[in-house]
């Protein structure tokens, strides 16, 4: 099972723009490098990333075999509404990744 | 007055590394690896302390209590532990590092359950309690022959290149091999993450990797020498804090 590691504010002001970071425990292995027996090893990495703020998408990125181990994305929000935000990591392999976290907006 | 100044200045150079020259290669790093360490948010030997925080309260699949059944609070119980090992072992009669000590927790109280990934996870948590404490070896007379040994490691030559740890790591600390600069090998971030590895490792494998770069052939997994290198190594960097979990190149 992956792991995340996500921070952000637990409340914010209305219209304030605040940083998301986000930190997924997974190999990202490229496809591209030779096992211990001399074959390759299958490509096994993370493919999309989405972040959804009260089921709008705010930021859906594409990862690709060159980015190392344990990737991490930092992007800001503009603070709307109280909700909470949804993080979602599908990958090769059937990889998926899903992580809620509330938000407080004053 | 000048012959005293000397008197002195001779010492300092006798000792091979005085207690204020001593620095953690943290010092040593690009500003955006220290930066990676500093902030919990942005270090990935997190990920690991988070595991460990879960599988620490985690009952054992085989049955057999959990670790914080028997020790309770690791914020409370393990605080300092990782600053003292490597210890004596009463139950094993010999020194043991604190992976080994998880590891004969786990066999014999949660037998069946103990698996390298998960051992590596707890001993990030529990020597993440430890974090900013200075290492503080036991006073321990049983340990005194092992550190020895450790110490006689540290300067004997192996390999095909010819070299001891203390010709890199003494003799050319500060300098630089490759472009990268060569540290004074005090273990203060263990379980580190290392950007090279793109993953958690532990001090033996790191010294492992050191062992390989030299072209001898490391000792076996469960050899003596690795915790024998560790005493000594302790006891070399007692009194500086503990980092862990450190992010290194």
């Amino acid at each position: 099972m992956a792991r995340t590691l996500i921070t952000l504010p637990a409340a914010v002001r209305r219209d304030a723009v605040f940083q998301v970071r986000t930190l997924l425990q997974h190999p990202m292995e490229s496809g591209f490098r030779v096992g211990a027996d001399g074959r390759v090893l299958p490509r096994d990495i993370v493919r999309r990333f989405r972040c959804l703020y009260n089921g709008e998408l705010v930021i859906e990125a594409e990862l690709s075999p060159a980015i190392a181990a344990n990737p991490f994305i930092e992007f800001s929000v503009r603070a709307v509404d109280s909700g909470s935000l949804l993080f979602e990591w599908t990958g090769d392999q059937g990889f998926a990744q899903r992580e809620q976290r509330p938000l407080v907006v004053a | 007055m000048r012959r005293g100044l000397l008197v002195l200045g001779l010492l300092a150079a006798a000792l091979p590394l005085q207690a204020d020259d001593r620095r953690s290669s943290f010092l040593d790093m690009s500003p955006a690896t220290q930066a990676m360490q500093r902030d919990d948010s942005l270090n990935p030997g997190m990920l690991w302390v988070l595991q460990g925080a879960q599988a620490w309260s985690q009952p054992a699949a085989t049955g057999g209590p959990s670790c914080a059944g028997c020790h309770g609070e690791a914020t409370q119980s393990m605080r300092g532990v990782a600053a003292r090992y490597p210890a004596f072992d009463a139950a094993l009669g010999r020194p043991v590092d604190l992976g080994q000590r998880i590891a004969a927790c786990q066999q014999r109280v949660q037998p069946g359950a103990a698996d390298a990934e998960a051992g590596l996870a707890l001993q990030a948590y529990v020597a993440h309690q430890s974090r900013g404490l200075p290492i503080a070896p036991p006073d321990d007379a049983r340990l005194q022959a092992p550190r020895e040994r450790g110490q006689q490691l540290w300067t004997r030559r192996l390999g095909q290149l010819d070299l001891a740890c203390s010709d890199c790591h003494e003799a050319l600390a500060g300098r630089r091999l490759g472009g990268s600069p060569i540290p004074q090998g005090h273990p203060t971030g263990y379980p580190i993450y290392r950007l090279e590895w793109q993953g958690l490792g532990t001090l033996q494998r790191r010294l492992r990797a050191c062992l390989t770069g030299v072209r001898a052939e490391p000792f076996a997994a469960d050899a003596p020498e690795w915790v024998e290198l560790a005493l000594y190594l302790a006891w070399r960097a007692r009194g500086m804090p503990l980092e862990t979990p450190g992010v290194r190149p």
